[in-house]
């Protein structure tokens, strides 16, 4: 009691001022509830894992991402004469300029890799199934954004796969009926990659986009935190609750616990950002392609062209699918458009997942083998799609003349495209069939 | 389960650094020689440096590579300015060449690419292997051709240096059939000097940021330390 009062006494005229200034600006703007509903009385389960880093660590890179193209943007020239020459202004004689550029491009590659993580996180613990499918429609939302943002910045540097990796892709669009070369003109602004293009380009990338990401990101986690976070075990803490208080029992208030979690994930992500970063900027050709240190130069098209590694999935599905033939006798031509729908799908795909899972359990900890040997194969055709896009397509040679000499790696990748798609489409199917596990009441660690 | 996700970080901590080749023009069927880099050899890097400036400089330029640079490699100002600079140029100036486009691809068909990040796009070992792999071509417009880039437009312009190889088509192998004025050791080190004055051109904070990298790891390790002891001190509480 009396120790109680002498603190009270204590409490200087500082932390008065600082209480008062809170209850001025509480009158005015929800400062303090909106603290406690998404910091200090927001309820998180207490059993994360390894996976549950990734989303705080997602946020850490699009800010670092944010800031760094600041820095960028104060001395990038999108023009077609200077780009080139002032990105390596920029990594010679803006003081610091190098390491900017540098945490810019390797959190881009970083930015795939924890959001990757953090989808397949969601994945396996079902954190997409009902009350959450909007959550999960946000963060598709959010991985097609950074796609078009990783697009768009990749032609900035104005090196030779930035300009042929962006004519390809533009011209994509035009194996699109009707519309494709119309739409595929508008992107570029101009009948192929030019000075217009990057200029468009620049500003998708440093105003558009960032816009609709970062307003994305605000809902993914507003939806968040009125539904409550998933957990490893798939349950919901807030069924169970204490019945005083109204606290789930197997809920701790994200800050401060989760708060001084993440901040270690951090720091270990921090020292892997650095490794890269100090000693293999390039990551071997993965994160910087050794041929966009060549100019961009319309008139020579590189023997090789290959996106880089995050898009390679998606590309290898591009590839692998055959154009159609065309229709002489009716006068439809051959067209691309199959491959194109293809991989616009691979992507797309992801949106549906909350539908197509029907599953009684939600957390994998739960499903039966059949739903684990599905989820194998489609990592397994993920990381194989993955691989061969970076590659030519002749890089395991040809099938003999039985097979029509068909490429190896083209057929490899056909059938891994089959196992992609299957994973999506057949999942209903073999969802309601594979054996469950009974799920507990409470969480289990 | 906590284990063996220390082991995967630690192994994806250093896996950039030691499983990724480096990947240049890549051309499996040539066979590269591997070039003997070290940015922290001063005097290599000033003799490739002087070989740059009197050789190559002509013709290719290092539009993004400014000569006072160079005080990062050992040389003084007034090295720079006496033996480096070329007339009317400050040293404050990047490494430009007189040639404009236009003529020279009249004159050798193609404009000679500049060289400020040419061992990043091909790689040092493409660019120390190409420099050695001259040899005597009548077919050919300049008189030349290269093994590793065949039928370069570029004439062997180290020539009175090396001297004249012979090309056997069927072995594969060079020969040296007119000596030059430098020994085909004395060549290889100037060669050597010279891809590795072109590396460090190409990335002049490489040193640099190596360097940085193990203080920032230092302190990431320290921090780790901490909030990992942070964390556990929050926890304790928590079953």
């Amino acid at each position: 009691m009396t120790n109680k009062n002498v603190i009270k006494q204590n409490k200087s005229a500082g932390a008065n001022l600082l209480e008062n200034g809170l209850n001025w600006v509480d009158e005015r703007f929800p400062l303090t509830s909106n603290i406690k509903a998404h910091l200090t009385e927001y309820y998180t389960p207490k059993n994360f894992n390894f996976w549950y880093y990734f989303g705080s660590l997602s946020l850490l890179v699009l800010v670092l991402q944010i800031l760094t193209g600041i820095f960028l943007t104060m001395h990038y020239k999108p023009d077609a004469e200077l780009a080139f020459g002032s990105v390596e202004y920029i990594m010679r004689d803006v003081p610091w300029g190098w390491l900017i550029r540098y945490m810019h491009s390797t959190g881009a590659s970083m930015f795939f890799i924890v959001v990757y993580m953090h989808m397949f996180r969601g994945i396996i613990y079902g954190s997409y199934r009902t009350p959450r499918e909007l959550i999960w429609l946000f963060g598709v939302g959010i991985f097609l954004c950074l796609m078009g943002e990783a697009f768009f910045g990749y032609l900035l540097p104005w090196g030779q796969m930035s300009y042929w990796g962006a004519q390809v892709i533009v011209n994509l669009f035009s194996a699109i009926p009707f519309i494709g070369p119309d739409v595929s003109e508008w992107l570029r602004g101009d009948y192929l990659v030019s000075d217009a293009t990057l200029n468009r380009f620049f500003a998708f990338h440093v105003i558009a986009l960032p816009f609709v990401l970062v307003g994305l990101v605000a809902a993914h986690i507003i939806a968040l935190h009125e539904v409550g976070s998933n957990n490893p075990d798939g349950i919901e803490i807030k069924k169970l609750k204490d019945k005083e208080t109204g606290i789930p029992l197997d809920g701790i208030p994200f800050h401060p616990y989760y708060t001084v979690k993440d901040i270690v994930g951090v720091v270990v992500f921090l020292m892997v950002f650095s490794t890269v970063i100090f000693f293999a900027p390039e990551m071997g050709g993965y994160f910087l392609e050794a041929n966009n240190f060549v100019p961009a130069n319309p008139l020579v098209t590189p023997a090789h062209i290959a996106p880089v590694w995050y898009f390679t999935p998606y590309y290898s599905i591009l590839r692998a699918v055959p154009p159609f033939p065309g229709v002489g006798f009716l006068g439809i031509p051959p067209s691309l458009f199959p491959g194109v729908a293809a991989m616009g799908l691979s992507v797309m795909v992801f949106a549906l997942l909350p539908w197509l899972d029907k599953s009684p359990v939600k957390s994998i900890r739960y499903r039966g083998t059949l739903y684990k040997k599905w989820l194998a194969a489609f990592v397994v055709s993920f990381v194989v799609l993955g691989y061969l896009g970076t590659e030519p397509s002749n890089i395991w040679g040809q099938f003999g003349a039985y097979l029509g000499n068909a490429d190896r790696a083209t057929v490899v990748a056909r059938f891994f495209t089959i196992v992609y798609f299957a994973f999506f489409i057949l999942m209903p199917w073999y969802t309601k069939k594979d054996k469950t596990l009974p799920v507990p009441e409470r969480v289990t660690g | 389960m906590k284990y063996i996700i220390k082991k995967v970080l630690l192994v994806c901590a250093f896996l950039p650094s030691m499983l990724l080749p480096q990947a240049g023009f890549a051309n499996e069927d040539i066979h590269l020689e591997s070039a003997p880099i070290d940015a922290s050899n001063h005097e290599s890097l000033q003799r490739g440096a002087k070989t740059f400036v009197n050789y190559c400089l002509n013709c290719h330029s290092a539009n993004y590579m400014r000569y006072n640079r160079l005080l990062d490699i050992g040389l003084s100002e007034k090295q720079i300015k006496d033996n480096l600079l070329f007339a009317g140029d400050k040293i404050g100036d990047p490494m430009k060449v007189a040639m404009n486009k236009a003529d020279a691809k009249k004159w050798f068909g193609v404009a000679p690419p500049d060289l400020s990040v040419e061992v990043r796009a091909r790689g040092a070992d493409w660019v120390y292997s190409y420099l050695r792999s001259f040899y005597r071509d009548p077919d050919s417009a300049t008189g030349w051709n290269n093994v590793v880039y065949p039928k370069v437009a570029m004439p062997h312009v180290l020539y009175e240096l090396q001297g004249e190889q012979q090309f056997d088509h069927e072995t594969h192998e060079l020969t040296l059939v007119k000596p030059g004025k430098l020994s085909a050791t004395e060549y290889d080190t100037l060669v050597g000097d010279l891809t590795n004055f072109l590396a460090y051109m190409s990335e002049p904070a490489k040193q640099q940021r190596n360097h940085m990298g193990w203080f920032v790891l230092l302190f990431l390790g320290v921090l780790l330390v901490l909030t990992y002891k942070l964390k556990k001190a929050y926890w304790k509480d928590i079953h």
